[in-house]
């Protein structure tokens, strides 16, 4: 039988001075921990959100991202004849597009920060439907006009509805702001394809990457099958989810690292913490074990029970160290993407996965801090203990 | 009937031969007991005096199965305790011994009640045959109506009745009593004694107790004097006052 819980749980508050300090030690670990997976999540989850299933990214062959591709006119007349794109009124729902970078001063801090400035055709809202107008209107072909991103408005100053801005050499008026419902979209501001590459004195039949929209998921294969097969074109096809999830992969990596290497690191220290409180624990009660002993508890039931003492101690810190980063959920930062150079605002997601791994991670701290001293009170002779004060 | 001389014939509830126990400091061996014999019977009262440092303590906790001898055996109800393993030994200590220390070594966190339960959690007893154990022991001792109320809201008096009760509530084979008055006001002192006496007259229980106090010590039956490992028969006109 096992050393009665009420025994642990009375002693942790009878010595909570001590407690205190593992719990706030493994509190901090765990949410600095949770805290920087969040941050990866959110960013993760924002460009993976960005691509949609039923739609395929076509860039020339080798290209990393559309920053170093170029698609041709001609090519694009082609990509747009394949099975499997989607049709409306018989005009295949497609977007070529360009990308630009343009500095826009943060509202943060007045610095100048790297938009992504996309050139879409007018049925880039038909290839993504999840895109919806919250302000204004869309923009008109063949005038400087722009919408931009919620996200976009918020970070970067000027980009109000009806203000004008300058950048490329051109002068456009913003007439709409639009949700993309928190993916990369929203960091963005879409001009005219077209006007976009007079501005920037690109040749208009060069664009960077086509989106199309297919008539399922499913046909996405037979699509790339035709791409792929076609002599005409060296391209490469993928379908956009993945293409999103890629660009995240650099970042999302480097993030989930830190945060790991962050939270070993103080984790460790935590782990100290835990040790201390547990070692005091057991010379404080040196002389309770023995008599425990001597009734008839054997050295199992004490290791178990200052384990058991250790873990309660942890899963406080795991808890309260959840509980402390769960007002970050939701919260928007922005970031450089690596892949493109552009500035991404992305909401931290701090998921019940990621709160239970906190937790089990405060439960190793507590297991690892928790066993030499449970050890030890179990292996100190009986007869020696009792005539401890 | 106790012995010292070591011509029981064995069928005592505790014999003891030959006992020795030596502990090492670096290079010096310190010879507690050497070739101490004892017998015991059921209901017998013993109170072990002598000088600190003189051995009392290890002798109890070898007769307690909370230490090893280095020599002899000690045979308690049939049970040759020096060669059992460590886990039967604790096994053991559980069904066979009733302990009462000087200091009372009640686990401060828990009740009255949960103090006195807890050798009975290492036994089969349901909850409510548990409750109903505590209960008597509790009365027993006359603290029922202190049950739930945590060590430090007793008196020294009333938390060594606390620890008897613990002792006891198994009903062990004998109660091994170390100092138990040591950190008592005379009152509190008396009143802890004849309540140990009133569990050897009236429930036949067989107690050991080590004790410096006289007036403890003669209320045993049986008194005996340990000095330099070896043991004997003391008269009661010995103990100073």
């Amino acid at each position: 039988m096992a050393i009665p819980l009420i025994y642990n749980v009375r002693s942790i508050r009878r010595r909570w001075t001590s407690s205190i300090v593992a719990v706030l030690g493994i509190a901090g670990a765990v949410g600095v921990f949770v805290a920087m997976l969040a941050m990866a999540r959110g960013f993760q989850a924002t460009l993976v959100q960005s691509g949609s299933p039923g739609n395929a990214l076509v860039m020339r062959a080798g290209a990393s991202s559309e920053m170093v591709s170029a698609v041709t006119l001609d090519q694009e007349r082609i990509i747009e004849s394949a099975p499997g794109v989607a049709r409306h009124d018989g005009q295949p729902i497609v977007s070529p597009e360009v990308i630009v970078m343009a500095p826009f001063p943060l509202v943060s801090t007045g610095t100048d920060a790297n938009v992504q400035v996309r050139g879409v055709s007018a049925r880039a809202l038909e290839v993504r439907p999840t895109v919806h107008m919250l302000a204004g209107r869309f923009l008109r072909a063949g005038l400087n006009e722009l919408v931009v991103g919620r996200n976009a408005v918020n970070t970067y100053q000027g980009l109000g509805l009806g203000r004008t801005v300058t950048f490329g050499g051109g002068t456009w008026t913003i007439v709409g702001v639009f949700d993309a419902g928190g993916t990369a979209f929203d960091s963005e501001v879409w001009a005219d394809a077209t006007i976009l590459d007079q501005v920037y004195n690109r040749p208009t039949n060069i664009y960077q990457s086509v989106t199309i929209h297919l008539t399922s998921p499913a046909a996405f294969q037979a699509f790339k099958d035709a791409l792929i097969a076609d002599p005409r074109l060296n391209v490469d096809v993928q379908q956009e989810q993945e293409y999103y999830r890629k660009q995240s992969q650099a970042l999302t990596t480097l993030i989930t690292v830190l945060g790991t290497i962050v939270g070993a690191i103080m984790g460790i220290g935590a782990v100290f913490g835990a040790l201390n409180t547990m070692y005091s624990a057991v010379a404080e009660r040196a002389r309770e074990v023995a008599t425990m002993r001597a009734i008839g508890f054997g050295p199992l039931s004490v290791v178990v029970s200052f384990m058991i003492e250790a873990i309660v101690i942890a899963g406080i810190g795991g808890i309260l160290g959840g509980l402390a980063v769960l007002p970050l959920n939701g919260f928007t930062a922005s970031t450089l993407n690596f892949q493109t150079f552009s500035n991404i605002a992305f909401a931290f997601r701090v998921t019940p996965g990621l709160l239970a791994g906190g937790l089990l991670f405060a439960l190793f701290m507590g297991l690892v801090g928790g066993t030499p001293p449970a050890i030890r009170a179990a292996r100190r002779p009986v007869s020696v203990a009792l005539r401890e004060l | 009937m106790v012995r010292v001389d070591g011509g029981g014939d064995g069928t005592s509830l505790v014999t003891v031969r030959n006992l020795g126990k030596t502990y090492r400091r670096g290079s010096e061996e310190i010879h507690v007991l050497q070739g101490l014999n004892l017998d015991v019977d059921p209901g017998d009262f013993v109170a072990f005096m002598g000088p600190s440092g003189s051995g009392k303590t290890t002798l109890l906790n070898l007769l307690g199965g909370l230490d090893v001898p280095t020599t002899g055996s000690i045979r308690v109800a049939g049970d040759e305790i020096t060669s059992m393993s460590a886990g039967k030994l604790t096994a053991w200590r559980a069904r066979h011994v009733g302990f009462v220390f000087q200091m009372f070594n009640l686990l401060p966190v828990l009740t009255a009640y949960q103090n006195v339960e807890l050798p009975l959690l290492l036994t089969r007893l349901s909850r409510r045959e548990r409750r109903e154990h505590v209960e008597t022991a509790l009365a027993v001792v006359g603290l029922a109506d202190r049950m739930h109320h945590y060590p430090r809201e007793l008196s020294g008096g009333q938390e060594q009745r606390v620890a008897i009760a613990r002792a006891v509530v198994t009903d062990p084979t004998f109660l091994l009593c170390d100092e138990p008055t040591g950190d008592l006001d005379r009152r509190s002192a008396d009143e802890v004694l004849e309540m140990i006496a009133q569990l050897v007259s009236e429930y036949r229980k067989t107690v050991l107790l080590v004790t410096h106090d006289p007036r403890a010590a003669e209320r045993a039956h049986v008194l005996l004097h340990l000095d330099k490992g070896v043991l004997v028969e003391a008269q009661r006109a010995d103990l100073v006052r």
